[in-house]
């Protein structure tokens, strides 16, 4: 390639994303911004699918068939969802199987919060008003993304995620409207989700080293200290509709600000639960791993009987 | 674990309502083309977003090239006569 046809595809690159119009599969892109759109797709990827897990364990023991079906729909859309990001992810080249290669070895990431165990029905309510609440919050403006694959698979999700995030409030209601004990269940949930469910934005922005070239990219919108914000103003009327007490002493609303103030969570934490020793990070991908090597079977005999049609 | 080759790589085009054209809403995996359409109806269809499914092998697509763009499409640019706007009608003239 000659460096005027290299020079004029940067340039070709720049207006679109200045005009923020969307690139496209097929376009010429910069190798990091091929790579930034992969890194963060396949992160996304990986948490709907490691994100069945601790729900999922639930299934079985949903007390009672509404809750079970609608639980089972959820988890069926969280699968759902993690394939509709791997399909965009590889329009940027990569294959499925290296994907989920890469996710059993640990070189790739998932978000944090599925490391956290689901220890009580509670939890699947709580799993669908904050940590979905939380999802949806940095999800809505990437349906903006710079890439068009990926906002396109972005605008599906949130149309199906609101659901989530009902049916998950809807239980904590129910069960806020119960016993002494259900009540203390709730509270206890919530006091256990909503620090990690704050860790879901990332870092702050002074510690996030992606943040500024992904803006400038278009690939991400918004800050994680500005998405934290919303999602912090959004749930305190939520808390107090249900009846429960978000677990921060430092949370008051700012009149000069007209936002809430609120206190930070562990970021010692966070980094421990990233570098590997949540309480869950060992299950979960030995769960994921089982999963695909106990299915290879099934995957072998389709493709055998493919071949013996075809 | 083995390596195993990928299933072919099928897109999805859905029809939301009779009337309407498919659209295009994403693309899956698959060993054969009955097990396309199955993972497409579990995969694209869960709340009645449709009522027909074509799933098309992704290597038997022929797409024109970002690189052509200007050779290929240029032509119409400049072809303003093809547009109503081009043509200037007196407002008083109804029905137009």
């Amino acid at each position: 390639m000659t460096d005027t046809v290299q020079a004029d595809r940067q340039a070709d690159f720049e207006r679109t994303i200045e005009r923020h119009d969307r690139i496209e599969p097929r376009d010429w892109m910069p190798e990091k911004y091929r790579a930034t759109v992969v890194r963060q797709v396949a992160q996304h990827a990986h948490s709907e699918i490691i994100g069945m897990q601790p729900e999922g364990n639930w299934l079985t023991r949903a007390p009672s068939l509404r809750r079970k079906a609608i639980l089972l729909a959820k988890v069926q859309d969280e699968a759902g969802h993690g394939l509709y990001l791997y399909s965009a992810c590889e329009t940027l080249g990569v294959t499925r199987g290296e994907l989920t290669q890469k996710l059993i070895d640990g070189r790739q990431k998932y978000s944090s919060i599925f490391n956290y165990p689901a220890l009580s029905y509670a939890d699947v309510g709580t799993i669908g008003w904050l940590v979905d609440g939380a999802a949806i919050c940095n999800q809505v403006p990437l349906c903006r993304t710079s890439y068009g694959p990926y906002g396109r698979a972005m605008i599906r999700i949130c149309k199906e995620e609101s659901f989530h995030q009902r049916q998950g409030f809807e239980l904590l209601m129910t069960m806020m409207s119960g016993t002494d004990e259900q009540r203390a269940m709730v509270q206890e949930s919530v006091d256990r989700f909503w620090w990690p469910a704050l860790m879901m934005f990332g870092p702050p922005d002074a510690e996030s080293p992606n943040t500024a070239q992904s803006m400038a990219w278009g690939i991400k919108r918004d800050t994680n200290d500005d998405l934290r914000q919303k999602f912090v103003d959004m749930s305190v009327p939520q808390a107090r509709a249900l009846g429960v007490t978000l677990p921060d002493p430092d949370l008051a609303w700012n009149e000069e600000r007209g936002h809430h103030d609120f206190g930070q969570p562990d970021w010692h934490e966070f980094a421990a639960v990233v570098a590997g020793s949540g309480p869950c990070n060992a299950q979960r991908i030995a769960h994921r791993k089982r999963a695909h090597d106990e299915g290879a079977w099934v995957r072998e005999a389709a493709t055998a009987f493919a071949a013996k049609e075809a | 674990m083995t390596v195993q080759p990928e299933w072919p790589l099928y897109e999805i085009f859905v029809r939301g309502k009779r009337g309407l054209n498919h659209v295009h809403v994403g693309s899956l995996h698959a060993a054969d083309d009955e097990m396309a359409l199955r993972h497409a109806r579990d995969v694209y269809t869960r709340r009645n977003e449709g009522v027909s499914i074509w799933a098309v092998r992704a290597d038997l697509i022929v797409a024109s090239s970002p690189d052509e763009k200007d050779p290929l499409f240029a032509p119409a640019g400049d072809k303003v006569y093809r547009h109503p706007t081009f043509y200037a009608i007196p407002d008083d003239v109804p029905h137009m």
